[in-house]
């Protein structure tokens, strides 16, 4: 398989102007540490051939590319799907904890952390330690604790600890500033487990390393299956793991336009949304320099959306890169859009997306208005949406109590 | 010479370390934390940190980020975060802000530092900004004769501890644990060693912080030390005082009882 090569951030971990490390100086040295054994491992075939075996055996990778017949003839495009959704744990989050809990073991790390906003990348990581021996704790606000009862059960069951964090907004954001305390008092003993392509260096770069795969293989599946590449490749954006995991496989191919779409919420001009790049300014959070949500005074913002997995008022440096070189566009859906979306390739095609991706397929429906029946349109299926269930079914009226038992599990 | 240079002249002078004191603008309210800055430098605070209240503090603990929270609840904004800064330099004690960077950056650096130095400020402590990072903080600052206090850690390579004792002017801020702010029961053994190290590659004046809260932690800081740095345990007097009398005598007694264990 051909791959083009990764943009690489300057040494210090810059995508342009954005990126770095706005850490507490105690964090740089283990960050240094990580970039390293980063590069190292990259280059240290008994390590890849493992990882790749673990992917294959273990996480069910590489995930078919689908054309999605019926889909595509509603939304007049030819819509390809790459079903993250069949992956081991039902998302592409998966690539991302295995590549790095095996990391964890390379840096003789018993234990990791992890934060999470509904869960998604919390099971993720406690299965991959699980399938590691690795110790695993994860944060996650008090707020989605109370909602997600059983993404913390199953947190649990695979043997993790959640602590849940009732410091600020009681959400993701406070959820990765608690691991963050943790972190700088544990870190001889502990790797950070950050779950999306965000954060400081070398973690952008290294997460997207990670979920490159979902790109490379769909790029190599388009040739396959079409002969050629998707006009358009469409992904959604929370903190951007899985939208640059895609936009990697194609950046180099300029005739395949990149877009991401991120989480509209009750619309960009309500301020109740999640669309970081589009609705946002440049600042640093957690880390790096990239968008943001945050008022005057450079506060962070409570966001705002249906999909908790979206739910996040930063967003990966990588993107913003790409936003403010043109090479990627981005664009909202709001909840109302990708809930329609949701539906649609339910019963289309007996798919239940996570809400997450469902924003990606609204984003497809109208690209396929703007570009009509020639167009070939790739869509990251990001995950599946068996934790959304409790969330749909009160967003379409098909329950009348709460089913307790599946009280939300959506990230 | 600039404030914190003429301080630690005078320091050296007297032989021993100086007093650093931090508490969060707008915490309880702004016009108590105007009083209570201006207590602690009566009782023997020689340098005030003030704290911009920020919504994602990483490198605190429970303590500041309460007293963050309350300020922020309260409506501090960067402005009266300035108002503080100027009721803190008319003390006569030097008078630092202690930021994450995003405000800094999104109030515009340069502006940033045109208007603490207006407000008689003479610094910057930025725990999340290090040198690295800092290519318009350091223009910014020179222009307007504002110290770049950087943080060290016991982590640091010696390579980083001479490149960020080369960067930052004022003082040099040690932190003595791996870890958040936040009152420990004992002073770190990681802090000497970590300031010998510092030693080696500046003579400029070494802080150090994170975790000291009475005069026999002081003493043993003051000891290897030109500076000793107090944080959550003076937001603690008034974190637990409901009353405000009640509060600065608290703040006073703490401050006299650091301050008397520093003597030499
Ligand atoms: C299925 C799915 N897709 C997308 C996301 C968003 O994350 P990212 O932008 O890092 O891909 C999540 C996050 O939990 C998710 O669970």
């Amino acid at each position: 398989m051909t791959v083009s090569p990764p943009a690489q951030p300057d040494a210090r971990g810059h995508f342009g102007r954005f990126g770095g490390r706005f850490m507490p100086e105690a964090l740089i040295a283990p960050l240094d540490e990580i970039t390293e054994a980063w590069e190292d491992a990259k280059a240290d075939p008994t390590f890849t051939a493992e990882l790749a075996r673990m992917l294959r055996e273990y996480a069910n990778v590489p995930s078919p590319l689908y054309e999605a017949h019926r889909f595509s003839e509603t939304v007049g495009a030819r819509i390809l799907l790459k079903r993250e959704d069949l992956n081991h744990t039902g998302a592409h989050k998966i690539r991302n904890v295995i590549g790095q809990a095996l990391l964890a073991k390379r840096l003789g790390k018993p234990r990791a952390i992890a934060e999470t906003g509904a869960g998604q990348h919390g099971v993720a990581s406690a299965t991959a330690c699980a399938y590691l021996d690795l110790d695993c704790t994860v944060y996650m606000g008090e707020v989605d604790t109370e909602r997600q009862a059983l993404n913390v059960a199953r947190m649990r069951m695979l043997g993790a600890e959640v602590v849940p964090v009732t410091t600020g907004s009681r959400t993701l954001k406070d959820a990765i500033n608690e691991a963050l305390r943790d972190w700088v008092s544990t870190v001889d003993t502990t790797h950070y487990l950050f779950g999306t392509a965000a954060g400081p260096h070398p973690f952008p770069a290294m997460v997207r390393d990670l979920t490159r795969g979902i790109g490379d293989e769909a790029r190599a599946q388009s040739l396959e299956l079409l002969g050629r590449l998707p006009d358009v490749a469409v992904a959604c954006v929370g903190g951007g793991s899985n939208a640059i995991g895609l936009f990697t496989g194609f950046v180099a191919d300029e005739e395949v336009r990149l877009v991401g779409i991120e989480a509209g919420g009750d619309g960009i001009e309500t301020g109740r949304h999640a669309a970081t790049i589009t609705g946002g300014d440049i600042g640093v959070l957690h880390g790096a320099r990239s968008y943001l949500l945050q008022d005057e005074d450079g506060q962070t913002l409570e966001s705002h959306s249906i999909s908790a997995g979206l739910d996040y008022p930063g967003v990966g440096p990588e993107h913003a890169h790409l936003a403010a070189t043109g090479r990627a566009e981005y664009r909202p859906a709001t909840d109302a859009e990708a809930m329609a979306a949701f539906e649609l390739l339910c019963r289309t095609e007996g798919i239940i997306p996570a809400i997450e991706s469902a924003h990606a397929l609204a984003g497809a429906i109208v690209l396929a208005e703007e570009l009509g029946s020639d167009a070939t349109i790739l869509v990251n299926l990001s995950g599946r949406g068996d934790k959304d269930v409790h969330t749909a079914a009160q967003y379409f009226g098909l329950i009348e109590e709460p089913v307790v038992l599946d009280e939300g599990t959506e990230e | 010479m600039s404030a914190i240079d003429a301080l630690f002249e005078r320091t050296r002078v007297e032989d021993r370390a100086a007093l650093v004191g931090y508490l969060p603008a707008g915490f309880p309210s702004k016009e108590l934390s105007i009083r209570a800055i201006e207590t602690m430098v009566e009782a023997g605070v020689d340098l005030v940190e003030v704290g911009l209240p920020y919504s994602d503090p990483v490198m605190d603990g429970p303590t500041i980020q309460a007293a963050a929270d309350i300020a922020l609840a309260g409506g501090t904004r960067v402005g009266d975060v300035l108002d503080v800064v100027k009721a803190s330099a008319a003390t006569g004690a030097p008078t630092v802000v202690m930021t994450y960077w995003n405000p800094v950056e999104r109030y515009g650096v340069e502006r940033f530092a045109a208007d603490l130095a207006a407000a008689g400020g003479a610094g910057l402590i930025t725990p999340d900004m290090i040198p690295d990072e800092a290519e318009e903080w350091l223009e910014a600052s020179g222009e307007h004769g504002l110290s770049r206090i950087f943080l060290v850690a016991p982590s640091s390579t010696d390579e980083r501890l001479a490149m960020t004792a080369e960067a930052a002017s004022g003082f040099i801020y040690a932190t003595a644990v791996m870890g958040v702010t936040g009152q420990r029961d004992q002073t770190s053994a990681l802090a000497e060693p970590l300031v010998s190290r510092l030693r080696k590659v500046t003579d400029k004046p070494v802080g150090v912080g994170l975790g000291v809260s009475n005069g026999a932690q002081a003493r043993e800081v003051a000891a290897f030390s030109d500076a000793v740095i107090v944080g959550s345990a003076l937001v603690r007097c008034l974190l637990d005082h409901a009353g405000p009398d009640d509060a600065l005598s608290a703040l006073r007694d703490l401050v006299v009882d650091l301050r008397a264990g520093m003597e030499r």
